[in-house]
């Protein structure tokens, strides 16, 4: 009984923060699905992203432009990683390594040598706040979270529908034909990792209002929840979905999943320590079945061959 | 019109593994002219059509494209003026892209892509009605994901990507090589069909002799990185398997030029 009461007390925390969540995942659906690249750059990013909002709420700018600024250098971070790995020829997860590096010395710069900073709800108007998880009323974290997520779907949905949005999932879909159709992949790479960056940042600079506070290592293992929100969601709800703006539906609902799943094992007494350990498990496993699956087919295919033979 | 002049490629240039595919290569190709291309392994057939394409760059020479200098051009920039169908069948379309979100593609080929929808009702008009040319149904199937399709039609849809901008130049590397006999057949018809109609100058490398006199109005065999053969209009038109293989081997200055080593 008070197990089911705190998990209910503590859902609208997890769904609020599975849905900010969520926008990183969109972030890192478009490398990781739509421009077939790993793309680590977003550990990084996601810790830019609350910090240039933080730091710039803290002294005097609106929270909206905050948002905005946030997003702008994310754009930033992913054209580091984009001009490393097209302009420079290093291969695309080790360009996301170094600009995931260096961002931790710039995210301290950023954060005036500390390595956290405060934004209370007390003092400054956040946009999305814990504070109101549990409050019916336009407050709510979750009204600002749906409405951003809606409209970066649809920002998004009518993007890849263009033709410059064709070239970039062309340019995913196989280089080689894209570069053949006239497309230079070394930019459309490099516009889709700033995109992708640049909806991670945003995301980091929701979450850190959202918790109150940035953090320098906000964003450790980033990669790994946003991989798992997108596997998640394909594995739930991929069979029944194939309009891409609803594709980007199903990473959030993995998002929250996830966050769901999340509040689930803490109540039950999993130690906070052995988060991380339990969600790379949770991706390694999930990363695994379409390989287990590929490899069960070929061997009930051998054993059919083989039977022929033998008979 | 294009001009290959004096191109020259070595790969692992200052190795042991030094390998000249092409050692000063001359080649000129008149507006119109359908050129099929023979020649052994390693003789260099890939490397010319890649050099063209610009997925290789040539140690030195020069290639002009109706007099225009694309010798330095990148690959994504010549693209406005060429065609390519490539050897696999998976290489040239997106397999997990519509039918027609590729035809789009290929549409916009040299063109600016801007913010504008990527397809247009006008645009899907127009490929049931390029797609009906192939004659393989696939105007009924025009948001079916290409990976869905059968190697010889995503040849034939290739090739109808190649030339549905008309290209200065449409080039061919063995683009019936992977597909079974009765389909290769079907997709070098289609190719012979749309050349015709267009009027494109074209190259296509093929291992098959019989398909190298059939089509075309000229054809060279190349051996160690040259034009060893070159034969066009009527003499083309009389040739036989057999005299090929003898105007190979005079111009290898080999005897050993039996069907192994052209075919291999």
């Amino acid at each position: 009984m008070a197990f089911s009461s705190s998990l209910l007390n503590a859902a609208p925390g997890a769904i609020a923060q599975g849905l900010l969540w969520g926008i990183m995942a969109i972030g890192v659906y478009i490398t990781y699905r739509i421009l077939d690249v790993a793309d680590l750059t977003v550990d990084g990013s996601l810790a830019t992203g609350g910090a240039v909002c933080v730091m710039l709420m803290r002294s005097g700018c609106d929270p909206w432009l905050a948002l905005m600024c946030a997003f702008l250098v994310g754009l930033l971070a992913g054209m580091a990683t984009g001009l490393l790995h097209t302009r420079c020829g290093i291969p695309a997860i080790l360009s996301g390594i170094l600009t995931q590096l260096a961002l931790y010395s710039v995210n301290l710069r950023i954060m005036g040598s500390k390595a956290n900073q405060p934004i209370s709800v007390d003092k400054y108007n956040l946009i999305v706040s814990q504070r109101f998880a549990r409050e019916l009323s336009l407050r709510n974290p979750l009204v600002p979270a749906i409405v951003t997520l809606v409209v970066l779907i649809a920002i998004l949905y009518w993007f890849f529908g263009t033709e410059y949005g064709s070239a970039l999932r062309a340019t995913g879909a196989n280089r080689r034909m894209a570069s053949a159709q006239g497309v230079d992949t070394r930019v459309t790479v490099t516009i889709g990792l700033m995109l992708s960056n640049g909806l991670v940042a945003l995301a980091g600079a929701l979450l850190a209002q959202y918790q109150g506070a940035t953090d320098v290592n906000m964003g450790r293992g980033a990669i790994v929840i946003g991989l798992a929100a997108v596997i998640i969601g394909e594995v739930l709800l991929g069979k029944l979905v194939h309009n891409f703006a609803l594709k980007l539906g199903t990473v959030v609902v993995g998002a929250v999943v996830y966050y769901m799943v999340l509040q689930v094992v803490l109540q039950l007494g999993l130690n906070t320590n052995d988060l991380k350990l339990f969600t790379a498990l949770i991706v390694a496993l999930f990363l695994s079945i379409p390989y287990w699956k590929g490899n069960a087919f070929r061997k009930k295919a051998a054993n059919a061959a083989g039977g022929v033979k033998n008979a | 019109m294009l001009e290959l002049i004096n191109i020259s490629k070595t790969f692992n240039p200052g190795t042991v593994n030094a390998k000249t595919a092409l050692n000063n290569l001359n080649l000129t190709l008149n507006d119109g002219d359908f050129v099929t291309v023979i020649g052994g392994n390693g003789a260099g057939k890939s490397t010319m059509l890649n050099a063209v394409a610009g997925t290789i760059q040539v140690d030195t020479g020069s290639i002009l494209l109706d007099g225009k200098d694309i010798t330095r051009l990148p690959e994504y920039k010549r693209a406005a003026y060429l065609g390519r169908v490539f050897q696999d069948p998976m290489m040239g379309t997106a397999a997990t892209m519509q039918i027609e979100e590729n035809l789009a593609m290929a549409d916009r080929r040299g063109k600016r892509r801007t913010l504008r929808r990527g397809i247009t009702a006008a645009d899907r008009e127009r490929y049931i009605e390029q797609l009906k040319v192939l004659d393989l149904g696939l105007e009924e199937r025009m948001t079916t994901k290409v990976g869905l399709l059968s190697g010889g039609q995503r040849q034939a849809l290739t090739l109808l990507m190649a030339t549905l901008q008309k290209p200065e130049l449409l080039l061919l590397d063995e683009h019936t090589a992977a597909l079974d006999p009765k389909t290769a057949a079907k997709v070098l018809e289609a190719t012979q069909r749309i050349v015709e109609k267009e009027h494109l100058t074209t190259m296509m490398i093929t291992h098959n002799m019989r398909d190298a006199i059939a089509y075309g109005n000229r054809l060279i065999m190349m051996y160690n990185g040259h034009v060893a053969v070159d034969v066009s209009g009527e003499e083309k038109k009389k040739l036989t398997v057999e005299q090929l293989l003898s105007l190979f081997s005079k111009a290898s200055g080999s005897d050993e030029a039996d069907d192994k080593l052209l075919l291999s």
